[in-house]
Order: C-alpha cells, then structure tokens, then sequence
C-alpha cells in the first residue's frame, strides 16, 4: 500500500515531500495490563502533513505521547533524523526541535498571550540569572532576538489585537491559536498538534486549517495531527494513519484510506449476521 | 505658514508634490506602519525611492498611460505608494473596497476596464481570479503579502518586492520614460477614480482632477492651519474620498505624517499609541467610543464613579465654552483644570485624543450627547458636509462656531445656493470631472455652469449663514394629509438613543409613520447581562419583551420631540418593530458605508411593512441572509408589532428645533 521511495515523493498538489523525519518501529506500548499501542509501524516524512486517526480511545493520544517522548514504549524503536532515539527527557526533546500542541489547552491562564508565546523561546534563552536581573548585555540582545521572532508569529497567526491580553479573557478558539503560536515560536522541525480543531466552530475550523497550511507552506514544518473532524483530515492530510483498539488497520493517502474496508467497518461497524 | 505663499505652480499633480516634500521634507517621517509589534517609519525620501521604483517596475510590467489600476487592501503604507505610483506612470489609481463581495469588484473592475491590480494579500487575489474571466481586460496582478500564494500560477501574478526589484534593475532603462510622463501631469490631468458607495443603484466612477484634490487639500489645510507635523491615523476604507484626501490630498500638501494601523482589530490600541494631532471618524466611531467608556464606568469603583460623573457634569457645562473662548469664570476654569487633571486628561490618553488639535467627524448626524461630550473634554471636534463629487468639503464648521445641529459654512471656494424644492446645490475647485463612462448621470447632477446637485435637502440658517441637512431630498416625502415627511430626521433622533443602532420610518403617502428599529447587540446586551436576562442570539435578544418596553420607551420620547416642531410633527411614529435581523451591506440592505437603502429594505421586507399598517399584533416572516463568504441562508421568525404613544403638535415653533 505504502510504495514510496525513500527520497520522498510528490503530492497531488505539487509539493515535494522528503524522506523519512521519523520513524516507528514495531511500537507496543502497555499500561499495566493494559495495551494502548500494539506493534503499530509508520513514519513522518519531511514536509509532509501526517494525521493519525481513529473512533475514541484508539490510542491515539498515546501514539502522540510516545513521538513526543513523554511516553516509553515498552517494546519497539523510535527512529528521529536517522537515530534511534534514547529514552530522554521532555526538554531534550524539544530541543531536538519537536513543538507540540494539547487537546486540553494547556497555556498560562494569568499571563498575557505575549508571554505565553515567549515561552516557546525558553530554549533560546541562555543568559544566566545574573544577567537576566540586570538587564544588560545577552539577556537584553536574546530578548530582542526571541522578541523578533515571537513578533513574526503573532504576525502570521493575527493575533496581533489580543497580544497583550491575559489568555484567561481569550475564548477557546482564540486560545487554540495562541497555544500553536507558542509551539511555532519554537521553531519546530516536526509539530505535533492534538485535536486542534476540536470544540471550533465552522468558522473557527477554516481559520485553523487555513493556518496549518499555511505553517506547512511557509516554514516548511512537518506537522503530526490528531484530529476527529474526518473533513478536516481529509483535506489537510498528505497522508493517514487508521489506529483502531491499540492497532494500526490503514496508512496511505486519504482516498486509499477512505475506501479501506477495515476502516469503514471501524468507523461504520459491522453487521454481524 | 510657509505653505500658503507657494504658488500651486510646478505642483500640479501628487508626483510633483512627493518631489517636493523628498527635497524640502527629506528626513520627515511620511508613512508609519506598526508591524511585528514596532511602528516601521518611511521618511518623504525613502518614499519616494519605494514609489520611483515601484513605478518603473510598472512600465517594467506594461502599464500605459491612461490604464486603470485598481488597488484592493486595507489602509497599508504601500498601498498608498501604489496609488501614486500609477499617477507617476500616467495610470489612474481605481481604490476599491476591500471587504466588497466578489461580485461587487467585478462590477468596478469590468466598468473601469482595469487592466492590473495592486492587492493587499490572498484573501483578495483569490476575489480577483474569482472574477478574473468575466474581465475581458484584466492583465497582471501585484500582491503585497505572499503568505499562501506560493503554489499559484505566476505567470500574471507578481509580488510586490519583485516588481521593486526589475523597477530598480531597470532604472537606467526607463527613467527617461518615467520622467517624461511625469511631465505631462496637469492639473486637468485625473488624479484618481473614486467610486460611490451607491445608496441608489450601481456604483458610480467619480473622476476627480488633480486640481480637484490639490485645491481642496491646500484650502482645507488653510482653513485648519495643517503644517508639518502633523500626525493622522489611516484606518478609513482607501476607496473612500475621505480616506484620499486626508491620507494623500492634504498628507502630501502639508507633509504631515500617515500612520497605518497594524490590523483593523488593533486600532484602539494604536490610536492611542500615535496620538494623533488631526483625526477624522464617522459618528459611529466616535458613538463606539463612548458606549465604552460608559460601560466601563459602569463597572468602576463608587468612587472612580463619583468623580467622574461630578467632573464630567461640570465639564459639560463650561467644557465647550472654554474650547471656544468664551469668558467663563475663575473658578469654573479652576475647577475644570481639576477635572483635566484627574478625569480628562487621563479619559483622552486612553482614547488617543491627548494631542488631537482639529478632529472631524462627517457622513451622519452626530447625537447631540455624543458631540457634546468629546467637546466638553477639550477635544476640538467639528462637523463637515461633503461629498465624493466635491472632493469631500462642501462646508465646514469654523473653530469657535461649532454646533451640533448644523454642518458649517462653506468650504473656502465653495459657493452654494438652495433649490425651490430644498435642495443643495454647490460649486466648488473641488467638483468633479464626471462619471466616468456615464454622462447622462453626470448631466443630471452637474449642470453646464458646474453646480451640483447633492441630491440633500436642506436650508441656510438665516443669521449664521450656517447649512442645516434635513435628509435626503429624494426621501423627503409628503404624508397623506400633505405634511412634510423627513424620515432621516426621525431615524436620527431615535439612532441616538445606544440601545438603538439603525431605524427605518416608513410612511411616505401613507396616513401615519411607522419604523423598523435595529438594536445595538453591545449596549443593549450590556444591559440585559445587568438585569439578568438571557439570551443566545441577537434575534431573541430583539424578541425580548422588556426589550421592546425599553424601545417603545425611546420612541415615544422622540415622539414627544418630534411633536414639538409644526413642519415635522406629522412623522411621529405610530407603530414599530424590532427587526429579527441587523441590516447588513452582504445582504445589500446597506451600504459599505452603512447608510440604509431605503427602497430595498422596504421591498425585502414588505410583509412586515404591511403588518404595520393592518393593526395586526404579531407577524411571521422568513428572510434571506448572505453569509460572508456568499453562501446564503434563512432565518425565520415571529416579531410582536407595539403601538406608541403619539402627541399633540404644538403650535408657533419653528422648524428648526
């Protein structure tokens, strides 16, 4: 089903796509007794817009946590820019340059959007405390730097209006976008975004996908989306991962997708006579 | 003022007069725009390098003399540059309205014939190429913002930079060119072509002259002493002649500074952030602003609350009398200085209006609370009347001789003359060339000694020789017993209560008037938030019975004050209804401008007008409504008509009231 080369291919509308950004291997992954993941393999090509799909409690959620660090698998390999990956810590996983957004919004409630976009910038920032007090010198030329950045995004998602409002006045699709500002602010090679359309309305949703394009396009930014919204999915994704109960039933583009048996039964069910 | 000896010689066109300000005003800051969170500043020479390059990127391109060139977007820096650009190149600049609907565009586009665009970013090349094939002569498009406009066909399609760029690249090649048809500018030569918002049928292309523009910006900048250093705020729509001749007109005559807000959303804020020193706004905005503060007040603390309201008693008072020089006492003055210390001036920093020196405001009847207030705080806030086709002054009002009621004298320049039927008619440096392709509507408005007709009715005020506007003329009626029927003049005065945002008062050959009334959803559901009503929409909000009491309240005190006034006291309303829906320029019940078209409201909505006059009490409708992007939906609904309270005419009053 999955005949691409390992240069990368060409999508239906003409964008290159590279090869492999990361890849996972035979992923099994338990909770105690339970499975959420069973030996599932895909991988996230460079450029490319990948989702992961699947009815609830599928494991979704959890496939995002295991690329994203925060869970180990207990069985199988993760594979990041041709490396296996180590077990490592949250922050060393961003530093890798992996940004990730939450399905349950996940900002500083207090502080203004400007702030919370700033902190996307945390691994920019290395001037030590001292200088950060005073400041003078790099805290006031990495400030700057970081500021100009943070600047660029908040131009690019126009969010400009609420820059200095506290996220708790913001209503939830506004902080949807403000929590993909802060991800984006970190520059990511690969961002991985949890239901972003979740709870939107139409309006809200066209905003959104519109915006993940253009992130895409832009900056050139792999992008892994978990999404229930199937229109969605289906117009933004290159290609789809099916989970259903722990397993993977389908992965190819979303019309090879649409028509898999497996996957309609999944979503449809089956009869049973 | 140095400017007013300068003989308007050699500076017969925009181009000659950005030569100018790049020599005398070199490093003057001429353009601001707020982007990445900084404000971004041009100086007069740095534009005119832009504007020079861009223009030889447009013979680069093949414009000709004599093309249209429209120019879609909102109030940004290089959007003006691109207007005089294209007069550098002999183009004429065709500014249109950034939120029309694609199938208004293609109506300009295809009327005017334009063969390029200069649009602002995807949102508008995606109109374009929308309408692209029904323009038989639509060439090339340029845009400002790339983002998402990667993967699009370029063959016709051009940034904005990259045009700069071959510009720059070919300088040698066709500055001798570009010089030659600079040259050729005169006065008589077209500046740009406006197109009016069209309250009555199809736009109209209203060809406006250099000498248009530059005599009205020099005399109006005259008559308000603008000099350098000036600093106004650009957030009007581009494609309004305002917006022209304050952002261009008297921008380029006096060297004052354009500042272009970061996004419409961010006005406010950057508003407050310029300060500037000459600001223009439809009443509206300044209504806006003070629905604000109110709110806001509301929610202060007693004592905040307390001095403000203490303060702005006295300010209301002795405010405009000080603003005028008139004597006012010692300890009045004294006492208002206190205010501006603590209520005042704090109130006008948050506003944006510390450093405003001459503010107007135009378009509408200003309420008179809404007037007085700014006033009172020291603001010099003055009404104008104009028009598209008078490039924008007709009259003015003085400092020193500001009312609410009237709109002014004449503009300097201006001569004007009343019709038997009421109607103002003008002539004026500033009056148009013509429709364009249109000369039957250009001989119907314009006459052959060059009055025009502004199709307002309306009278001197004898004394004062200040212009009173009544309304429209062509909405100027008789009722059925042959009193006069002024609908504007009772909109207006129920458009000033906040909880109402439009009115619609029908009756013209009919035996009493009748209105539609439209609340404001931000002050009214203010108020229903503080009495603890519910509700989810803006039609069940209308519904709302306490609602209705509180309208039928207001009406019936406009009632009152229309019945004070013998010309006019036969347009007290008899019966109304709150409309399931706000009037909305999509749906075409309204103007881009937001002015009421009249004619097509009634008819859409007939059964309802019909309703009014049955003595029915309830009434179910279903209307149309366009969503944004043109899809269209409906919405049904079941309205309760309310009958208000009339009063007797009192006799012996003047019509003036």
């Amino acid at each position: 089903m999955n005949a691409l080369s390992p240069e990368g291919y060409v999508t239906a509308d003409g964008r290159k796509i590279g090869g492999q950004l990361m890849e996972m291997k035979n992923i099994t992954l338990r909770f105690g007794g339970v499975k959420a993941i069973t030996d599932i393999s895909f991988d996230i090509r460079e450029g490319e817009i990948r989702a992961i799909i699947g009815p609830n409690g599928a494991g979704k959620s959890s496939m995002l946590n295991v690329i994203s660090g925060f869970y180990v698998p207990q069985e199988g390999e993760v594979w990041f820019r041709g490396a296996r990956r180590p077990q490592m810590k949250p922050y060393e996983v961003a530093q890798q340059g992996i940004a990730r957004t939450f399905q349950n919004i996940a900002l500083f409630e207090g502080m203004s959007v400007l702030d919370n976009v700033m902190t996307g910038r945390l691994n920019n920032m290395n001037a030590n405390i001292f200088s950060q007090a005073i400041w003078k010198g790099r805290a006031e030329r990495e400030e700057v730097l970081n500021r100009e950045v943070v600047e660029k995004v908040i131009d690019f998602l126009e969010i400009q209006s609420i820059r200095k409002t506290p996220v708790a006045r913001l209503p939830y699709g506004l902080k949807k976008r403000v929590e993909l500002a802060r991800a984006l602010a970190a520059e990511p090679k690969l961002l991985l975004l949890d239901e972003p359309m979740a709870g939107m309305n139409v309006e809200e949703k066209e905003d959104m996908s519109r915006f993940i394009l253009d992130v895409n396009d832009e900056f050139g930014t792999t992008i892994a989306l978990i999404e229930h919204d199937m229109g969605v999915v289906m117009d933004l994704s290159d290609r789809v991962v099916v989970m259903d109960y722990g397993k993977k039933i389908g992965d190819g583009t979303p019309d090879e997708v649409r028509n898999n048996q497996d996957v309609i039964d999944a979503y449809l069910g089956v009869s049973h006579d | 003022m140095a400017q007013s000896s300068q003989a308007a010689d050699g500076l017969a066109s925009i181009p000659a007069l950005l030569q100018r300000n790049a020599t005398r005003f070199a490093d003057k800051p001429a353009y601001r725009e707020k982007e990445f969170g900084i404000w971004q500043t041009w100086t007069w020479s740095d534009i005119k390098r832009e504007i020079d390059d861009l223009a030889l990127g447009l013979i680069n391109l093949g414009v000709n003399e004599g093309d249209f060139i429209a120019i879609i977007g909102s109030n940004r820096p290089q959007l003006y540059w691109s207007m005089v650009a294209a007069q550098s190149v002999g183009a004429i600049p065709v500014p249109v309205y950034n939120d029309s609907a694609a199938e208004e565009m293609a109506y300009v586009l295809d009327h005017c014939g334009a063969r390029f665009a200069i649009v602002e970013d995807q949102e508008q090349v995606d109109k374009v190429i929308d309408i692209q094939d029904r323009l038989t002569l639509f060439e090339h498009m340029i845009y400002l913002d790339p983002r998402g406009l990667r993967k699009y066909d370029h063959h016709k399609l051009h940034q904005f930079s990259h045009v700069q760029e071959q510009g720059r690249a070919a300088r040698d090649e066709f500055t001798p060119d570009l010089e030659a048809r600079q040259a050729k500018l005169t006065y008589a030569s077209t500046c740009v072509m406006l197109y009016t918002s069209g309250t009555t049928g199809k736009p109209k292309g209203v060809v406006l002259s250099n000498r248009n523009i530059i005599e009205s910006a020099k005399s109006s900048c005259e008559f308000d002493k603008l000099a350098l250093g000036e600093e106004v705020l650009a957030y009007l729509p581009m494609a309004w002649v305002g917006d022209f001749i304050f952002s261009i007109g008297q921008a380029y005559w006096s060297g004052s500074c354009v500042n272009c807000p970061e996004s419409p959303e961010t006005m406010m804020t950057d508003l407050r952030e310029i300060g500037p020193t000459y600001f223009f706004a439809p009443p509206r905005v300044f209504e806006g602003m003070l629905t604000n503060v109110m709110i806001r007040m509301e929610d202060a603390s007693r004592f905040k609350k307390r001095l403000f309201d203490h303060y702005m008693a006295h300010a209301r008072r002795v405010g405009p009398a000080i603003l005028d020089g008139k004597p006012v006492g010692l300890m009045d003055r004294m006492k208002y200085a206190l205010g501006n210390l603590f209520v005042f001036g704090p109130l006008k920093n948050t506003l944006g209006f510390t450093n405003v020196r001459v503010g107007y405001t135009a378009g509408e009847a200003i309420g008179p609370e809404i007037f007085s207030f700014y006033r009172s705080l020291g603001i010099n806030l003055k009404q104008l009347y104009g028009q598209t086709e008078a490039s924008v002054f007709i009259t003015v009002q003085p400092d020193g001789e500001v009312r609410d009621d009237t709109v002014g004298v004449p503009a300097p320049g201006v001569e004007l003359r009343i019709a038997d039927n009421g109607e103002v008619f003008y002539r004026s440096p500033g009056t148009f060339e013509s429709y364009y392709k249109n000369p039957e509507s250009t001989a119907s408005t314009k006459d052959a000694e060059g009055w025009v007709a502004t199709g307002d009715a309306g009278f001197i005020e004898p004394g004062t020789g200040h212009l009173r506007i009544i309304d429209r003329a062509k909405d100027v009626g008789k009722m059925e017993d042959g009193s006069l029927f002024a609908p504007k003049y009772v909109e207006n005065k129920l458009k000033f209560y906040p909880n109402i945002l439009e009115a619609v008062v029908f009756g013209n050959g009919k035996d009493r008037c009748t209105a539609f009334i439209n609340i404001d959803l931000q002050a009214v559901g203010n108020w229903a938030e503080r009495n603890n009503i519910s509700y989810s929409s803006y039609q069940e909000l209308a519904g709302h019975p306490s609602v209705l009491d509180a309208v039928q309240k207001h009406v019936e005190e406009v009632n009152a004050s229309v019945a004070q006034d013998e010309m006019l006291s036969g347009c007290q309303i008899h019966r109304f209804l709150i409309l399931h829906k706000e009037l909305d320029a999509d749906d075409g019940e309204m103007t881009r401008t937001r002015k009421v078209r009249r004619r097509i409201v009634e008819d859409k909505f007939h059964d309802l007008v019909k309703a009014l006059y049955d003595g029915s009490q309830t009434v179910s409708t279903k209307t149309e409504v366009t969503y944004e992007d043109g899809r269209k939906g409906y919405i049904s609904a079941t309205l309760t008509l309310r009958d208000a309270k009339v009063f007797p005419i009192v006799q012996g009053k003047v019509a003036a009231e």
